[in-house]
């Protein structure tokens, strides 16, 4: 308590000393704080984005050739056939799983009074596995609907919301025209707001009734396992390429005939992306903390030099080297922790408000939506972490300039001035 | 009280310096002493040795029976707090405390209650004349005033000695004279042994015995 007083006399008659120091410290841990927010919102963002993707799965659409094979120029269109998908759930068999495909063609889908003109993609039932959908309502396309070519749609919230405004889950169950043709709504399906709404109905429905006068066969998707490297999942896609393009007499290295999307090797890149963003971030903010830290310290060495005189006179009164250099150590602890508090409790702030202004802004490219930010905050363990690490930081700094204070000799302190 | 045998102090800089060659000096309880010299004479290092800010290369030094020798700062420290008070030239008072807490440092750090070192403080206040000014900052006193504020602080651990290094220095001759008056009637009423430093052979009248020191030994007088 008499330590306090101390403290406070000195702080409240040293206001411009004990202000920059505040500063200093105050600023530091605010703009760590602000910076590692923003830091994770970005990758937050990243990460509830790929979240909708299955990581184990890839997907093949049709592309077009970039070199001349086989007598046949390049730029040919290629288009996936159903002999690609036997290939591909026959012949690897020791990595791919399921093997799905997807056929889309758009249509209009009326309710009554009430349409809507959508994408409808032919699907089979692992399709939900690999671009994750949560159903709200009913269920999704399944095996029997694909073997019996059943005319069953799978809707969105929110396409079920137009074709019904009044009770959109009461669609459940009922007929709604696709074209001239009657499907029953068996699903409704929850819209991720980012990525085009679409309407499911089983693949070989979609295909019989609107691919029956082509050779194409859409995209292939399947999910695979034991590629748990990026090498070989190179070494995988080398050799599912050159069978592809066998399949449509394509160069074998050329890597345009087809495209893979395989999403387990871009989280192995986004990973790595996310990696150096954390690994930025957090050398950005120790540099930011390490400002605060010179600052804290500069000051204490100026303090220490400008009270030295004062120093003198309560040694020759009886103050003991002890006496001192406690004061000193105290009234640094006191005020990088108060600040430090300020500057933590002004970053958490500066996060929250981030959270409910730009957290919540929807980009809208037109071909999707997404958000930039996702909970753009710092758990409270790292901000008590940085600040604790400032106020030790900040203390070890005065401890130095503080000792050498308690250790001079009271005749000179006297005679400085 | 004060008791010096062969005291000895050599400053080692560039050119050694001995400055203190063999003091030998006795003080008693309740004397009123003046120690006289030129600049240069070695009469502020005596002093600093008096005062246990300094310390000597040979020699004895005895302060109310207590051998003053090889100190740490922590016991320096306690013996300056318990057996001496100072009063400077320039006051040394804390500038942004004012002067009842000035007073009050030195039972600050002989751990008295804040409450107990408040009421004592303004009691030798009172004494001096300064209770009506005792919120007021250094800076707000006159000089006369400030330098009894000091005489206040040096006088509230009840001292064995009171060493004032030029008290009158930086004081024009009507405050001299009364801030002497003060010394003096502290010395008679309440038999505080006082020594003064001074070169002001006015000051040194007034005390009841004058030590003239130059080069570094003691006069015969």
């Amino acid at each position: 308590m008499e330590l306090l007083n101390e403290i406070w006399q000195t702080a409240r008659r040293n206001k411009l000393r004990t202000t920059l120091t505040g500063f200093a410290v105050a600023w530091g841990i605010f703009m760590l704080i602000v910076l590692l927010g923003a830091g994770n919102g970005l990758i937050n963002a990243q990460l509830q984005q790929s979240a909708r993707f299955l990581s184990n799965s890839m997907v093949v659409f049709g592309g077009r050739t970039s070199k001349a094979y086989h007598g046949l120029e390049e730029g040919r269109n290629i288009r996936l056939q159903e002999r690609d998908i036997a290939t591909t759930s026959k012949e690897f068999q020791n990595h791919i799983d399921e093997v799905g495909a997807n056929y889309s063609t758009s249509g209009i889908v009326a309710n009554g009074q009430e349409y809507i003109s959508t994408e409808i993609s032919g699907v089979y039932p692992n399709h939900t596995k690999i671009d994750k959908t949560e159903m709200l309502y009913g269920r999704f396309v399944n095996d029997i609907d694909i073997r019996e070519k059943r005319k069953v749609l799978v809707l969105s919230n929110k396409q079920a919301k137009e074709l019904a405004p009044r009770d959109y889950p009461a669609l459940l169950g009922h007929n709604v025209k696709v074209g001239n043709i009657m499907f029953k709504v068996v699903g409704i399906y929850k819209d991720e707001e980012s990525g085009q709404s679409e309407a499911f109905a089983p693949y070989s429905t979609i295909k019989s009734i609107y691919g029956a006068n082509t050779d194409n066969a859409g995209n292939i998707e399947f999910t695979f396992h034991g590629l748990p490297t990026e090498q070989a999942n190179e070494q995988f896609e080398k050799t599912y390429r050159q069978r592809l393009n066998a399949n449509h007499e394509a160069h074998p290295d050329d890597e345009s005939a087809v495209w893979l999307w395989n999403r387990f090797t871009q989280n192995l890149q986004m990973d790595t992306g996310i990696g150096i963003i954390r690994t930025a971030l957090w050398i950005v903010g120790l540099f930011t903390l390490l400002s605060g830290i010179v600052g804290v310290s500069n000051i204490m060495l100026i303090t220490v030099k400008e009270r030295t005189h004062e120093f003198g006179i309560r040694k020759a009164i009886g103050a003991k080297p002890w006496s001192i250099l406690r004061l000193i150590i105290v009234e640094s602890v006191i005020i990088t922790t108060f600040f430090g508090y300020v500057g933590m409790v002004l970053g958490i702030a500066a996060n929250e408000y981030m959270d409910a202004t730009l957290g919540h802004d929807v980009i809208d490219t037109g071909l999707f939506q997404a958000t930039m930010f996702v909970d753009p905050t710092v758990g409270l363990d790292v901000c008590i972490e940085a600040t604790m690490v400032m106020v030790i930081a900040g203390t070890i700094a005065g401890l130095i300039p503080a000792y050498k204070a308690s250790r001079i000799r009271p005749i000179e302190a006297l005679r400085a001035e | 009280m004060i008791h010096l045998e062969n005291i000895n102090k050599t400053y080692y800089g560039a050119q050694p310096l001995h400055v203190l060659k063999g003091i030998n000096l006795d003080i008693q309880e309740g004397e009123f002493v003046s120690i006289m010299g030129a600049s240069g004479s070695g009469k502020s290092t005596l002093l600093n040795i008096l005062g246990i800010l300094d310390n000597y290369d040979s020699g004895l030094y005895e302060l109310a029976g207590v051998r003053i020798w090889d100190l740490s700062e922590r016991k320096a420290a306690e013996y300056r707090n318990h057996m001496i008070g100072f009063i400077f030239q320039s006051f040394n008072l804390i500038s942004f405390k004012n002067a009842v807490e000035n007073v009050e440092l030195p039972l600050f750090y002989q751990g008295v209650s804040r409450r107990k070192r408040h009421a004592l403080a303004l009691d030798y206040l009172e004494r001096l004349g300064l209770l009506d000014w005792a919120e007021h900052y250094p800076n707000e006193l006159s000089g006369g005033q400030r330098q009894r504020v000091a005489i206040a602080r040096a006088l509230i651990t009840q001292p064995k000695i009171i060493l004032a290094d030029e008290p009158t220095g930086a004081l024009d001759s009507k405050t001299s004279v009364e801030v002497m008056q003060l010394l003096k009637q502290l010395n008679c009423d309440e038999h505080i042994t006082e020594i003064i430093v001074t070169h002001d052979p006015t000051v040194a009248e007034q005390t009841n015995r004058i030590i003239r020191i130059k080069d570094g030994v003691i006069e015969n007088s």
